[in-house]
């Protein structure tokens, strides 16, 4: 099953970056109700750079597996380089060929980006 | 006795292929398969007689009249209802409760009355009572279920005893606790779409009609009505839903079967042509029943569908159907308690045959529903993840997803060996 690979069945059991961030500068949720899955993403920033990225919460071994790829991702990043991120972004990174049900569990964690990003837009 | 392998050569789509293995259906709680009989009345009715029906004295719209009230007459036959009037052809079960809502309920609903459904609940049967209770200021109050899944009738039913509580600002509690004579309504399942608890809608009706003489019962029989022989009349209901769907028939069409006495006091649902006697300007009379709940041009071919798909499962008989369902069931429980033994799944729902629909609900350890689910479709098997429709019911199991396989006349043992299978499977890939 390509879907579940060496990699992804990693990222699931063993997350990257999961947990509690305690001076977290910006926080945001999102979930999938159809299927359980919900994720909070938090960021800390330091002037425009993603000096720490962690995300908490449960869910399919796509959206975990997502959330863990993308928050070592944008590690050490500009804002301005994170803006760019869209949705080929995520199905690259996660390299999984997935039916249109289980796209949106690959796409959770970027929506939380995309909602944390918009906070700090005000 | 079921003629299994003669049942599915009527099934073109059981013959399908999934990731290069035979597919193995277990799906059926959330749409059942078509016989050939079924496609081919549907396409017939297209081929030779389609035309807009109780309009016009052509030729093309006498036979589709005689034939959608002859599926009309099938439906009235098939659950044991004595008049006709009393079969009102719907969308599906949703729009059903959904028509007794708005066409009794509004009246009928008033602020500081009881409006009572259960944990069992289909969102259906939970979403619609509750905005109704909330937007009337009624109060909603919910049958509690004990750790198998059934429902909780009486406060005291052997060794325990059952209080009411407060969950989220609702009274939830035993059946017997939450009526009295303000309730007005009790909607409740017959069958649990997610543990495939069989409710024994008798007993809940003795009780109604002793502690709260002025309650209508619904009784939402979208998984049972496919399963199990129904007699209404028996059943002692003020009103029966189901699918056409769920039972060999096409979508878009459903049942609403209610007791004349209630239909006939009825506003209207859906206004338009054929639900109309005579229209002027200023004001119109309603047609008679059944015609009053079935406004616009019906789904023709979908009656005509049910018909067939009706006429197929009397062929097979009900009882049949459910004999072989348990069958099924007999041979599957105690795989499941062996997987849970190994502590492999957490399997839901009662462990008695008799208590239960042909409905396995679990979830893989360690994986979630929808990966588990994944897995198995990728050996060719068909099950369904998620919360159901019956979120709360879901919470309460304390989880946020399920798998469930669920079965039908034309699923066979070897079927649910290879589910058990397809279950360590599940397990290989996840390297658990």
């Amino acid at each position: 099953m390509d879907i579940y690979r060496e990699e992804i069945l990693d990222h699931y059991k063993n997350p990257r970056n999961f947990g509690e961030l305690a001076d977290a500068t910006y926080k945001a949720r999102e979930a999938n109700t159809s299927c359980g899955d919900l994720i909070e993403l938090q960021l800390k920033l330091d002037d425009s750079v993603i000096s720490e990225a962690r995300f908490k919460g449960v869910g399919c071994a796509l959206s975990i597996a997502a959330s863990s790829m993308l928050t070592e991702e944008i590690k050490g990043k500009k804002v301005s380089e994170i803006i760019k991120l869209d949705e080929k972004f995520m199905f690259d990174l996660v390299k999984i060929d997935v039916s249109s049900m289980r796209k949106k569990c690959i796409l959770l964690p970027l929506r939380a980006l995309e909602r944390a990003l918009s906070k700090m837009n005000r | 006795m079921l003629n299994v392998e003669k049942i599915r050569k009527d099934f073109p789509i059981l013959s399908r292929k999934i990731h290069g293995k035979p597919l193995v259906y277990v799906d059926n709680a959330a749409t059942t398969q078509k016989p050939r009989q079924v496609i081919s009345a549907i396409g017939e009715y297209y081929e030779s007689h389609n035309a807009n029906v109780h309009r016009g004295v052509h030729t093309l719209s006498t036979e589709a009249t005689d034939m959608v009230e002859e599926a009309r007459d099938k439906v009235c036959k098939f659950i044991g209802a004595s008049n006709r009037e009393e079969v009102i052809f719907v969308r599906n079960a949703t729009e059903a409760i959904n028509l007794v809502l708005y066409a009794w309920g509004e009246e009928h609903i008033n602020r500081g009355d009881g409006v009572v459904t259960t944990l069992l609940e289909h969102h259906s049967n939970l979403v619609s009572w509750q905005q109704l209770a909330k937007k009337k200021q009624a109060v909603l109050k919910v049958v509690d279920i004990d750790k198998e899944g059934r429902l909780v009738l009486k406060k005291n039913d052997g060794r325990i005893s059952h209080g009411i509580r407060r969950e989220e600002q609702v009274l939830i509690g035993p059946l017997e606790l939450l009526l009295d004579k303000r309730v007005k309504l009790v909607a409740v399942t017959a069958a649990s779409n997610v543990l495939g608890t069989i409710v024994a809608i008798r007993k809940v009706v003795k009780l109604v009609r002793k502690q709260a003489p002025k309650a209508i019962v619904l009784v939402d029989g979208a998984q049972s009505v496919p399963h199990m022989p129904v007699e209404v009349q028996k059943m002692g209901v003020d009103f029966l839903v189901f699918s056409g769907h769920k039972m060999l028939g096409p979508t878009g069409i459903g049942i609403l079967w209610g007791r004349k006495e209630l239909l006939d006091k009825m506003s209207p649902f859906l206004f338009g042509g054929e639900m109309i006697s005579e229209v002027r300007l200023s004001d119109t009379i309603w047609n008679r029943l059944p015609w009053k709940f079935e406004a616009g041009t019906p789904n023709m071919a979908g009656m005509i569908g049910l018909g067939a798909a009706i006429d197929y499962l009397s062929s097979v008989g009900l009882e049949n159907i459910r004999e072989h369902e348990k069958n099924l069931l007999s041979y599957a429980l105690p795989r499941m308690e062996e997987l849970e033994g190994e502590g492999i799944i957490e399997f839901y729902g009662v462990r008695n045959v008799d208590e239960r629909l042909g409905v396995l609900t679990f979830n893989v350890t360690g994986v979630h529903a929808h990966d588990a689910a994944q897995v198995l479709d990728s050996e060719g098997i068909a099950v369904r993840s998620g919360h159901h429709c019956a979120m709360p019911l879901t919470k309460r199991l304390g989880t946020v997803a399920t798998v469930r396989a669920s079965f039908y006349l034309y699923n066979t043992q070897e079927e649910i060996g290879r589910l058990v299978e397809g279950i360590q499977r599940v397990k290989q890939v996840f390297r658990i």
